[in-house]
């Protein structure tokens, strides 16, 4: 039975995270069709198409599916589930996290979460406690929901031709719907799938302080991250948090600046290639897992090094 | 307006656990136990809503071991009225919880309820979603502000690339994020009193609610370790390293 994928997009793009769940897919081999629920959303859909690896895009349009609310999203794919699927993925956003739970309640399945690893088609792995362990579970569900780290899959590749196919969209569930939204405007790489990713923490001391790693964020293309104390003293907005409840980041650098290295923000960034460690206190948890740790002041560091690299 | 606060006891989160030699889970024995951080967002938010004159009355409820009710005892101290403990030794999965709550909330039948987004040790981020699939309420996820007029809840939720606003008809559910407010501590007066508050006791069995789990742990292993401590002595050194050993800065 084939695999059902649902995108992650805003109708005008299809989000980085969607081509992780469809790389995480192909481990599980099978067809995998890719579920584009949205309105107006060709271009997510073409997006979706140019994956290597689909075989299918599914578009159901409708205009309550234009920022489609949980309620909404689950009653679609639930309309093509039944029967048809072996599995059912998404990214491990909140936009999955959302979502997948309500699903799997609906087919009476356990949802498996976070999955980082694909051991058999009913076998995965996925970390407990802030990654402090990780346990392999089984599920004989007859169908598998599953939440995918997206850090933990390689996004697949493109090349892909998959046809096209519009399918019905449910009917309007009428139990919600969204009525604002406050996105953070950025010119930086998103946070989860940078390749480089500068943090500050309550080292920073102030919200202001966190515009010197701005200047060190432009000269190396990174995104820019925060320690959950330093959201919590208000210094960024919420969405900047790494760690356990925040994002999970892997990028192939990551800068800790004036970050101690709870096990909750380590939870969020450990599995980064190479991590790079600034702060007053040597006795820092984060030196621990640093691979380049450098002592001292942050206020006279950080800007030697956005001057060294030049 | 009633609110139903569900809460779950785990393993402080100071508490680094240990996974054990045999591989078969993590040791508990003998850890500080505490109530979830994100459920004892969920009290505050339902006290504040009782304060508001929002709310009349707040039932908090957990599922799991006799211990449960230390951690109901507390959500009592902070402000809830009363509390029901579904008493079971089984190893219970966000599925068969979020059908014990179904079961509770057939009963109580409160206007909304308010729970933790995830718990800080299977870190599964589910029952609220799946008890308002059960229910066919509205869920309102991750919220970082609640409003409630006139039989709607605005709710301000976290999303990935910044705040969503939705607006959910009642009875809904609501999973709280980190922002949503601060929690009070209990006072000892409080703690007192708590102690003569209700606290009724009932099963899965009387619920009618079938707990087995769906999934099976094969093992639990530790993670990967990982390398670190390495150390430089100034930024040029950093820079040369990361550009010529690492390889991860042009």
């Amino acid at each position: 039975m084939p695999i059902l994928v649902i995108a992650e997009h805003d109708n005008a793009k299809l989000a980085s995270s969607t081509a992780h769940a469809v790389g995480a897919a192909s481990k599980l081999g099978g067809d995998c069709h890719v579920l584009v629920a949205g309105h107006n959303a060709q271009a997510a859909a073409q997006a979706a198409a140019q994956l290597a690896g689909v075989a299918k895009v599914l578009v159901a349009d409708a205009p309550h599916l234009a920022s489609p609310t949980a309620e909404n999203l689950a009653a679609t794919a639930l309309s093509l589930l039944p029967g048809n699927y072996s599995h059912v993925l998404v990214a491990a956003t909140n936009y999955g996290k959302n979502v997948a739970p309500r699903i799997a309640a609906k087919l009476d399945v356990a949802q498996v979460s976070d999955v980082t690893g694909i051991e058999s088609a009913d076998t995965f792995v996925r970390p407990i406690y802030a990654g402090n362990a990780f346990a392999t579970v089984q599920s004989k569900d007859p169908v598998k929901v599953l939440t995918v780290r997206t850090t933990a899959f390689d996004s697949a590749a493109a090349g892909g031709n998959a046809p096209i196919e519009n399918v019905t969209a449910a009917a309007d569930t009428g139990l919600s719907k969204v009525t604002g939204q406050e996105l953070t405007k950025s010119e930086r790489p998103e946070l989860a799938g940078a390749r480089i990713v500068i943090s500050g923490g309550r080292g920073l001391g102030s919200g202001e302080n966190f515009k010197m790693l701005e200047a060190l964020a432009d000269k190396l293309k990174a995104a820019i991250g925060a320690s959950r104390a330093a959201v919590d003293a208000g210094y960024v907005p919420n969405d900047y948090q790494v760690g356990q409840t925040g994002k999970i980041v892997a990028p192939d650098l990551y800068i800790a600046i004036g970050i101690s290295g709870a096990i909750q923000h380590l939870a969020g960034m450990k599995d980064s290639k190479v991590i790079v460690a600034i702060n007053k206190d040597p006795e820092a948890p984060i030196f621990q897992i640093a691979d380049y740790g450098l002592v001292g002041d942050l206020f006279e560091l950080v800007p030697q090094l956005t001057a060294e690299l030049g | 307006m009633k609110i139903l606060v569900p809460i779950k006891r785990v393993v402080d989160y100071n508490v680094k656990v240990r996974v054990k030699a045999d591989g078969s889970g993590v040791d508990t024995a003998n850890v500080k136990m505490s109530m979830n951080p994100f459920d004892e967002i969920a009290v505050e938010e339902a006290v504040r809503l009782k304060e508001k004159g929002v709310v009349t009355e707040i039932v908090a409820v957990s599922c799991g071991v006799a211990a449960c009710q230390e951690t109901l005892r507390t959500a009592l101290a902070l402000g809830a009225d009363r509390a029901i403990l579904v008493e079971t030794d089984a190893d219970l999965q966000p599925l068969a919880v979020a059908k014990l709550l179904r079961a509770l909330v057939t009963e109580e039948k409160p206007d909304i309820v308010i729970l933790g987004k995830q718990a800080i040790d299977d870190d599964a981020n589910q029952t609220g979603q799946m008890l308002a699939a059960l229910l066919d309420w509205p869920q309102a996820t991750f919220a970082s502000k609640v409003d409630i007029a006139n039989g709607t809840a605005t709710v301000k939720r976290e999303v990935d690339g910044g705040l969503e606003t939705v607006e959910v008809k009642l009875p809904a559910v609501v999973t709280t994020d980190l922002r949503l407010n601060e929690p009070r501590y209990a006072t000892l007066p409080n703690i007192m009193k708590a102690k003569k508050k209700p606290l009724t006791t009932t099963n899965p069995a009387t619920l009618n609610v079938d707990v087995t789990p769906r999934l099976a742990t094969l093992k639990v292993t530790e993670p990967a370790k990982r390398k670190g401590g390495g150390r430089v002595a100034d930024v040029k050194e950093l820079v040369a390293k990361l550009r010529n050993e690492a390889k991860v800065i042009p």
